[in-house]
């Protein structure tokens, strides 16, 4: 069998198909914060807690109501979006003028507080979800087995990204939502009700982040501590492609993916530190991330 | 407002009055302090919190509660501190506690980075400290600390023997590893690939994780791809529960078998019966052992509305255990303490003649458990079916193997 520094090429793909699983999740988290931080101007620490609630909605639909896996998929982001639609109009509007530092605080405390919430009611070590019925069993690729819960994960993350990107660079919609960052005034005055289509951006951008949680609610413990797990190297994913870059976070969420895929073959050790550090070397190259634009 | 601060002064007088007649009746003994403290440091908020956490804080408090609260007449008081997993933050603490807060002695400690760090400043400060939850036998071989330190659950050359040895014996002859990437997780790795080399196995390999990993698949594709029978996970919390999760998915259980290492009750609960049955595991207690085991799961329960695990049980058992002591020996002198907790046996709802040696290893019985289908369950919390009961001299390393330089003379 051919070898890479002493791996077997067969074991090598399967761990790349690994990574870009996991990429996925990267990709749509970093999506929902990229199209916050571009449209509104918002640092949202809050993504990774909203994640962590959509999973925790899809577990209690099914402990409390009996609603499966498909519904969960629709319910739980409209109801994680409408928190952000609450969150939107009580809080973080006020914050429009001041400083980006003042949303960072905000939302890093909220996400706080909705961890502190979880874990008092449900402890640190999470509940289990099912797996669907359909997606039981596994693919064997030859090289590896892949549970086809995974390949869904895949498909479903690149559907949603192609999606948001086409609705926010294509459409006449996104034409707006662009604008209106630039100049709301401008916006306003051609008649276009800017501050009900904020509110809506940032209902959107949190209801991915809801999907994602019930996308991951079958694969990890649905557990409080799923969003603080993953919100950092989500942050480092969006820094990297670019603050705001839609097609950026695509990119670098899947490419991180597949790079920490890698080391967990290469120095499982440094499986954890290994964006952090590719986020400083981007940093120092490229301040502005690989797409970003400097200003 | 005048009646309430009449009330209040008279309520006043008589608590001093029966203080004073309490101490003279029970003057048997002193305290160096106002009061006896006893520090509860333990990771509150991150993945082991179910583990121990707030758990621990009240079984620690129900121990002082039905100790009597009171210690030759003065107030028995329970701190706790969260670490947050880091050695540092647990050091600082329990320095403070120690100069300043006059807490004299420290209880649960999980987390083997921290228990060593916590136990070496004991040892500095001659205080007492009981790890409970930590498991590495570094506590009692190359980092003792007789005299002050006490290792009072498990360890991980316990942990290897029992269930190692059990899988071994099952036919489970060729191991591969996937290890929590700090002191715990190494001393789990290399205890146990003792234990199935001695019985005449072999270790494949090993993968090393860092500690609170997301996802395992990727560390579970390598260990499948080793070939080993049997995939030991040298882990604990929320790391074995994520492990046995994805080993499930990718259904590496159909061709190796699992053995988690160190995997408690409240592990079986956030994993559910579905994906947990069959695994073999080990732990030093269970709340439904017998009927004292059951009585204590009960006035546990009442507390945290959910069932106690063999740490919880552990702290309770050796808080009780220690207060005892200074009530014997009439003092919170740590050598005189260490002295009568050494000579005497342990016996309650955790332990049947526990023996606590020299080295501070607490040797008790250890039990083999494998987790019960869910046909077979009755409900919430009847997870094991109990396969097998080892003597602690069996289960425990000898004092004779102990690697403590302080005992080698």
């Amino acid at each position: 069998m051919t070898e890479i520094f002493g791996v077997p090429i067969q074991a090598l793909m399967g761990q790349l198909m690994l990574g870009l699983v996991n990429g996925s999740f990267y990709a749509i988290l970093s999506l929902g914060l990229a199209v916050i931080f571009g449209m509104l101007n918002i640092v949202n620490f809050a993504h990774g807690a909203l994640y962590m609630v959509g999973a925790f909605f899809a577990w209690m639909l099914l402990n409390y109501a009996g609603i499966n896996y498909w519904l969960a998929l629709v319910i739980a982001p409209i109801g994680v979006a409408l928190i952000g639609v609450l969150i939107e109009k009580t809080m973080l509007h006020r914050l429009q003028q001041l400083d980006h530092l003042y949303g960072l605080l905000l939302t890093f405390g909220l996400a706080l507080i909705l961890e502190g919430i979880f874990r008092e009611f449900y402890g640190s070590s999470g509940l289990p979800y099912e797996l669907p019925q359909v997606f039981r069993g596994v693919f064997d690729l030859g090289f590896m087995m892949l549970p086809k819960y995974r390949v869904w994960v895949i498909v479903v993350s690149i559907v949603l990204c192609f999606f948001t990107w086409y609705v926010i660079e294509k459409t006449k919609l996104g034409a707006y939502l662009r604008a209106g960052t630039e100049n709301p005034n401008m916006v306003k005055a051609f008649g276009i009700n800017v501050p009900l289509m904020v509110t809506l951006t940032y209902a959107f951008g949190v209801g991915l982040a809801g999907l994602a949680g019930v996308m991951a609610a079958p694969i990890y413990q649905v557990s409080p501590l799923m969003g603080s797990n993953i919100i950092i190297v989500v942050f480092a994913v969006v820094v990297i492609g670019g603050m705001g870059s839609i097609l950026g976070s695509i990119v670098t969420g899947l490419a991180l993916g597949l790079i920490e895929g890698l080391t967990k073959v290469f120095f499982a050790e440094a499986s954890t530190t290994v964006v952090f550090v590719i986020m400083a070397i981007v940093l120092l190259i490229r301040p502005a991330g690989l797409f970003g634009r400097e200003k | 407002m005048k009646r309430t601060f009449v009330t209040s002064a008279i309520a006043a007088a008589t608590a001093v009055f029966l203080a004073g007649v309490s101490t003279s009746a029970m003057a048997q003994g002193k305290l160096s302090g106002d009061t006896l403290k006893i520090g509860v440091l333990t990771d509150m908020s991150g993945l082991y919190a179910d583990y121990g956490g707030p758990g621990a804080v009240v079984a620690a408090k129900m121990a002082v509660k039905d100790f009597g609260g009171r210690m030759f007449g003065k107030q028995i008081e329970v701190v706790n501190a969260d670490h947050q997993n880091k050695p540092d933050i647990a050091k600082n603490v329990t320095q403070q506690w120690f100069d300043r807060d006059g807490v004299d002695m420290t209880v649960e400690n999980l987390n083997s980075s921290v228990a060593l760090a916590v136990q070496a400043l004991g040892k500095e400060k001659n205080k007492i400290t009981i790890v409970t939850g930590a498991a590495s036998a570094r506590m009692t071989n190359e980092d003792c600390a007789p005299g002050t330190g006490i290792h009072y659950l498990m360890d991980t050359i316990a942990l290897s023997n029992v269930v190692g040895k059990a899988i071994v014996k099952d036919g489970g002859d060729s191991w591969y590893f996937l290890t929590a990437d700090y002191a715990f997780g190494h001393s789990l790795e290399k205890d146990t690939s003792e234990v199935v080399k001695a019985a005449g196995g072999t270790v494949r390999g090993a993968v090393r994780h860092p500690l609170a990993t997301g996802d395992f698949s990727s560390f579970l594709l390598q260990a499948q791809s080793s070939g080993a029978k049997v995939v030991g996970l040298a882990n604990a919390g929320g790391d074995t529960v994520n492990s046995i999760k994805a080993a499930a998915e990718f259904g590496l259980t159909k061709k190796q078998s699992l053995a988690a290492l160190l995997m408690l009750i409240t592990d079986v609960h956030a994993i559910g019966l579905n994906t947990a049955q069959g695994l073999y595991l080990t732990e030093g207690w269970y709340w439904d052992l017998n009927p004292e085991t059951r009585a204590w799961a009960q006035k546990y329960e009442a507390e945290m509305k959910r069932k106690p695990n063999s740490n919880h049980a552990s702290v309770y058992s050796s808080t009780m255990h220690y207060l005892k002591a200074v009530q014997a020996a009439g003092t919170d002198d740590t050598a005189a303490v260490m002295k009568k907790m050494q000579d005497t046996p342990i016996n309650d709802m955790f332990a049947k003649n526990g023996k606590l040696r020299p080295d501070g290893r607490m040797v008790h019985d250890m039990y083999l458990f494998q987790v019960k289908s869910p046909a077979e369950s009755k409900g919430a919390w009847d997870y094991y079916n109990l396969k097998g009961t080892i003597k602690g001299d069996e289960a425990f390393q000898s004092l004779a193997q102990s690697r403590c330089p302080a005992l080698k003379k």
